[in-house]
C-alpha cells in the first residue's frame, strides 16, 4: 500500500535522494530565466492592469442584469456624463459591472437610478462606488512600508533563531523570486490589480517564509555537528535535510493550496471579479512557487553561501578525501 | 509512572482547553442573556457582507500639518453628530490606521448626506448682538417671507458689535426662529462678513451674532483645568483655558477691549462650531496677553468637551473622500454565501487529502479543525461584542486560507512522528520526541506569520487590516490547538491499541517502522552497488540509532536465528 509513505521512508534514510543542492546551477538558471520572464510579461502587456482602486473612478454593479446588452449601460452613462469612457463587464453568473471616470455626487446618484431604470431592477439592486485616485496609492504605500518593516523584523527573527544570517539571506532571495514570479503571472493572466490582490501578495510573504522556515529547521538540525561528520559534506547534509522534508513540503503546500483553490474556484465561478478571486489567485500562484523555491532555491543558496566557510570546507575536504 | 504522567498531563491540557472554550461560551451566553449591547452569537458583519455604504475619509489640514489623534477623535464625534442629525440611521464612524476616518452607513446615502460628512468644521468667534430664549412660534404669528426683506444694514456698522448688522431680514429671521425646527441646511456655509442668526448646541437659546472677529485657527491651545486662586491654591471650579497665537492675541484683545463693560448681552462673544454656538461667555476683563479663561458652571466633563471642541476647531480639518463604496444587500449575502461555500469545499477537500495521507490520523485533523473553528468563531463573536470587530469578506478569505495553514502544523507534527518511527522508536516515544521537534518548527513558523499579521495590521487600513487581523488570530489559535488539543489527543491515541499496534489504517503503520530496518538492510543489498555508498549509508544509519534500538535490533537478530 501507501507508496507515498515508502517514498518518504526511502527519502528519509537517504536510500533515494534528489540532488537539489548539487545541481543548484541548473535551478539558479531556471530561476533567473523565470524571473526575467516575469519581469518582461508586464512590460510586454503594457504594464499591470490596475483596478479602479488605483486609477480612481466610479463603479456601478447591477445584480441579475446580464440579459440586456452592455450598450444599454453605455448609453445611460453617455447621457449623464457625455464623453466619458465606460467599461462594462459581466461578473459572476448574473451581475454586470460598469466602470467609468469619476462622477460628481449628483451625477453618480442620477446614474445609479437611471441604470436601475434601464435594467428594470430596483434602485437598491444597484451598488455604486467611487474611489479617489489617491486611495490605491495610499494602500500601496502602506503595503510597501509594511513589507519593508516585516522583512527587517523577520530577517532578524530568523538570524537569531537559526543563528545564521546566511539563512535569512537565502530565505529572502527565495522570497524575492516568489514575489516577482507571482506578480509576473498575475500580470500575464490579466486580472486587475486590486487591494485584494495586494492582500494576497502580502500573504505570500508569510507563507513563502513559513515554508522555507520548515525546511531550514530540518537543515539546521541536521547540520548542527556537521564539522565532525565523517560521512557527509555540509552540502550533502543540507540536501539530505531537503529530501527528508520533501514529503512534508509537498503535503503542506498541497493542503495550503486546496482551500485557496476552492476560493479561486467558487470566487471565479459564482462571484467573478472581486475580493475572493483576487486574493485567491495571488495566493494560489504564490503558494506553489513558494514551495518550489524553498526546495530548489533557498536550501541550495544557503549551502552555496556556507560551504566555502573554512571550517566547513576543511570538514568536507576530509570527507571527500576519505571517499576517494 | 511516566506513562501516567503523560496521560494525566494530556488530560489536563484537554480540560484546560475545554475550560477556555466553556468560559467564552459562558461569557457569550451571559452577554446575550443579560442583553449587553452588541453581544450576539452571530458576529457583526462588515458592509461588504451585509450591504451598505462605506466612506473612507482622509482629513486634510491647512499648512500640511498632520491632524492629531485628539483632532481625529473630535472629527469622528462631529461626523457622527452630523449623520445622526440627518436621520440616516445607525452609522459607524471609526478612526483607522491613525489617519483615516471610516464611515459605515446602512443603505445608500443621498448626495446631501455625503456633502455633510465631508464638510470641514469651522470654529469662529462672533460678538453677540442679541440673545433670546428659543420658544415655539405663536400660532397666530404672521410668517414673513425672508427673501422679500432687505438685508442691507440701515447705517454703515462701525464695529462688529454694532446693532446696525441686524438688518430687517436678520431681525425677522431671529424672531421667527424656533431652535427645535431644523433651521440650517446640511453643510451650510455662513458668510463671515455678515451677521448670523443661530442657536446654541442644546437648542435652548437663539442669537444674532456679528461678523467673525477671530478665526478658530488663531487658537494655539485649549485645555480644561481647575481655577487657581491668586495665592495659587486650586479650587474645585472647572474652567477652560484658551491660548491664542500672535494674530489671535491681537484680535482677541480688540474684542475684549470693546466688549468689556458693555451691558449684557453685548458684552458676550459667541464661539460657533459648524454654525452652532458652543459657548457664549461674557467678558470680565480686557485680555491682551492671549491667555483667556472661560468659567461658568462647568463640570470636569463639560470643560473637557469644550476644550476638545476648541482644540479641534483650532485646526480646521476638511475631509477628502478616498473611496466611497456601496454594496447592495443582495451582493453582500451572495458574497457571504460564496465565502462559506468555498470554506466548506476547502475543508472537505483538505480532510479527504489528509485521510489519504494520514489515514486514521485524519480524524485527529478533523477534530482539531472543528475545535479550531469553534474557538475562532467564539473569538470573533467576542471581539465583535467587546471591540466592535466586523467580519469582512477579506476576513472570511483569511479564515478559509487558515484551514490550510492550520493543517500545515498537523502535517509538520505527524511527519516528525513518522521520522522518529523511522529511526526505530516505539510509537509513544516517537510521539514525545517528534512533538519536541515539531513544536519548535511550529513556533518559529508561527512567529513569522504572526509578525506579518501584526505589521500589516498596524500599518494598513481597510480591507488589508481585516485580513491581517484574522491571520494573526488564526496563528495564535493554531498554536493553542496544536499544543492543547492535537498533541494531547495523539498522546492518548498512541496508547490506543488501534494506533499503537500500527494498524495499516492508523497512519502509523508498521511498514514505516520496518522501513528503517530496511534502510539498514540496505547494507546487505548494496554490496553490489558499491562499497563506498553502502558504508556511508550504514554509518549514517548506525549514528541515528539509539542504544536501546541497537539492543532491540540485536535481540531481533537473535530471534531470527
Amino acid at each position: 500500500m501507501s507508496r507515498a509513505r515508502e517514498f518518504g521512508n526511502r527519502l528519509y534514510s537517504g536510500e533515494q535522494s534528489f540532488n537539489f543542492v548539487g545541481r543548484r546551477k541548473t535551478w539558479y538558471i531556471i530561476g533567473a530565466i523565470a524571473v526575467i520572464f516575469a519581469l518582461l510579461i508586464p512590460v510586454a502587456r503594457g504594464g499591470f492592469n490596475f483596478g479602479i482602486e488605483f486609477r480612481g473612478g466610479s463603479e456601478f454593479r447591477l445584480t441579475n442584469s446580464q440579459s440586456l446588452p452592455h450598450e444599454v449601460a453605455v448609453d445611460v452613462l453617455a447621457e449623464i456624463s457625455p464623453g466619458s469612457q465606460v467599461r462594462v463587464t459581466d461578473v459572476g453568473i448574473a451581475d454586470i459591472r460598469i466602470q467609468t471616470e469619476q462622477l460628481q455626487d449628483i451625477e453618480s446618484e442620477e446614474a445609479r437610478l437611471a441604470l436601475a431604470d434601464a435594467f428594470g431592477v430596483e434602485g437598491g439592486q444597484v451598488a455604486s462606488s467611487f474611489i479617489g485616485p489617491n486611495w490605491g496609492a495610499d494602500v500601496t504605500n502602506q503595503a510597501i512600508t509594511g513589507l519593508v518593516i516585516f522583512l527587517i523584523l523577520v530577517s532578524l527573527l530568523m538570524a537569531v533563531y537559526f543563528r545564521s544570517w546566511k539563512m535569512s539571506v537565502a530565505a529572502l532571495l527565495a522570497l524575492a523570486h516568489d514575489l516577482i514570479l507571482t506578480a509576473g503571472i498575475y500580470a500575464g493572466v490579466g486580472f486587475e490589480v486590486t487591494p485584494a490582490a495586494v492582500i494576497g501578495f502580502l500573504t505570500i510573504l508569510s507563507y513563502s517564509l513559513y515554508d522555507t522556515v520548515v525546511v531550514f529547521d530540518k537543515v539546521r538540525e541536521n547540520t548542527l555537528e556537521i564539522e565532525y561528520s565523517e560521512t557527509r559534506t555540509f552540502s550533502e547534509m543540507v540536501n539530505l535535510a531537503v529530501n527528508q522534508t520533501l514529503v512534508r513540503s509537498i503535503n503542506t503546500s498541497v493542503v495550503a493550496v486546496m482551500p485557496v483553490a476552492s476560493i479561486l474556484f467558487v470566487g471565479s465561478l459564482l462571484l467573478g471579479a472581486g475580493t475572493l478571486r483576487d486574493i485567491a489567485l495571488a495566493l494560489f500562484v504564490g503558494t506553489i512557487v513558494g514551495t518550489y523555491s524553498s526546495i530548489f532555491l533557498a536550501a541550495p543558496i544557503y549551502a552555496h553561501l556556507r560551504e566555502k566557510e573554512p571550517a566547513l570546507k576543511k570538514a568536507s575536504d576530509k570527507v571527500l578525501a576519505g571517499r576517494a | 509512572m511516566a506513562e501516567n504522567t503523560t496521560v494525566s498531563s494530556a488530560r489536563r491540557k484537554l480540560s484546560w482547553l475545554s475550560g477556555i472554550a466553556v468560559f467564552f461560551v459562558g461569557l457569550m451566553v451571559w452577554g446575550v442573556a443579560s442583553g449587553q449591547t452588541g453581544a450576539s452569537f452571530a458576529p457583526e458583519l462588515a458592509l461588504d457582507l451585509q450591504g451598505g455604504t462605506q466612506i473612507i475619509l482622509t482629513p486634510t489640514v491647512a499648512d500640511g500639518d498632520q491632524a492629531s489623534t485628539e483632532q481625529l477623535n473630535q472629527a469622528v464625534t462631529i461626523i457622527r453628530q452630523r449623520i445622526d442629525g440627518s436621520g440616516v440611521g445607525e452609522a459607524q464612524v471609526t478612526v483607522q490606521g491613525n489617519q483615516n476616518i471610516v464611515v459605515a452607513i446602512p443603505g445608500t446615502p443621498d448626495a446631501t448626506t455625503l456633502q455633510l460628512i465631508r464638510a470641514s468644521a469651522l470654529l469662529e468667534f462672533r460678538p453677540v448682538i442679541a440673545q433670546a430664549t428659543s420658544a415655539p412660534l405663536a400660532e397666530d404669528a404672521v410668517v414673513q417671507d425672508l427673501d422679500t426683506l432687505s438685508n442691507d444694514p440701515a447705517s454703515t456698522p462701525v464695529n462688529p458689535s454694532d446693532p446696525a448688522w441686524a438688518t430687517e431680514r436678520v431681525i425677522a429671521e431671529f424672531e421667527q426662529l424656533d431652535c427645535l425646527n431644523p433651521f440650517r441646511q446640511p453643510g451650510q456655509v455662513d458668510d463671515p462678513t455678515r451677521a448670523l442668526v443661530t442657536c446654541d448646541e442644546s437648542y435652548l437659546f437663539k442669537y444674532i451674532l456679528g461678523p467673525v472677529e477671530v478665526q478658530g485657527a488663531s487658537i494655539s491651545d485649549a485645555s480644561a483645568g481647575t481655577v487657581t486662586t491668586q495665592t495659587g491654591a486650586s479650587t474645585n471650579t472647572w474652567a477652560v483655558n484658551l491660548e491664542f497665537n500672535a494674530e489671535g492675541t491681537e484680535a482677541f484683545g480688540q474684542v475684549t477691549a470693546r466688549l468689556f463693560g458693555q451691558p449684557s448681552p453685548a458684552d458676550q462673544f459667541a464661539i460657533t462650531l459648524d454654525g452652532l454656538v458652543i459657548t457664549a461667555p461674557s467678558t470680565n476683563a480686557v485680555i491682551t496677553n492671549g491667555q483667556a479663561q472661560i468659567t461658568g458652571s462647568f463640570t470636569q466633563d463639560s470643560a473637557t468637551v469644550l476644550s476638545d471642541q476648541l482644540k479641534y476647531g483650532a485646526l480646521p480639518i476638511g475631509f477628502e473622500v478616498q473611496s466611497q463604496e456601496n454594496i447592495s444587500a443582495t451582493l453582500g449575502s451572495e458574497s457571504l454565501r460564496s465565502g462559506l461555500l468555498a470554506g466548506l469545499i476547502g475543508l472537505i477537500v483538505v480532510v479527504i487529502y489528509m485521510a489519504f495521507q494520514y489515514r486514521g490520523l485524519a480524524t485527529v485533523v478533523l477534530g482539531s479543525l472543528v475545535v479550531a473553528a469553534l474557538l475562532v468563531y467564539l473569538a470573533i463573536a467576542f471581539l465583535s461584542w467587546r471591540q466592535g470587530y466586523r467580519l469582512s469578506l477579506a476576513g472570511v478569505a483569511g479564515l478559509i486560507v487558515a484551514i490550510g495553514i492550520t493543517s500545515d502544523s498537523f502535517i509538520v507534527y505527524f511527519e516528525r512522528i513518522r521520522d522518529e518511527l523511522r529511526d526505530g522508536r516505539s510509537l509513544e516515544a516517537a510521539v514525545e520526541a517528534g512533538w519536541g521537534r515539531a513544536l519548535r518548527t511550529i513556533l518559529i513558523s508561527g512567529a513569522v506569520s504572526f509578525t506579518a499579521a501584526v505589521v500589516l495590521y498596524l500599518l494598513t487600513s481597510s480591507s488589508v487590516r481585516g485580513f491581517a487581523f484574522t491571520l494573526g488570530l488564526i496563528t495564535l489559535i493554531d498554536i493553542l490547538i496544536v499544543t492543547m488539543f492535537t498533541h494531547p489527543l495523539v498522546q492518548l491515541l498512541a496508547r490506543n491499541k488501534f494506533f499503537a499496534s500500527g494498524h495499516k489504517y492508523s497512519g502509523f503503520d508498521l511498514t514505516a517502522k520496518e522501513a528503517s530496518y530496511k534502510g539498514r538492510g540496505e547494507f546487505r543489498v548494496s554490496e553490489q552497488l558499491g562499497a563506498g555508498k553502502a558504508a556511508k549509508a550504514s554509518k549514517e544509519a548506525a549514528k541515528r540509532q539509539t542504544i536501546a534500538e541497537r539492543k532491540a535490533l540485536a535481540g531481533k537478530g537473535e530471534d531470527n536465528e
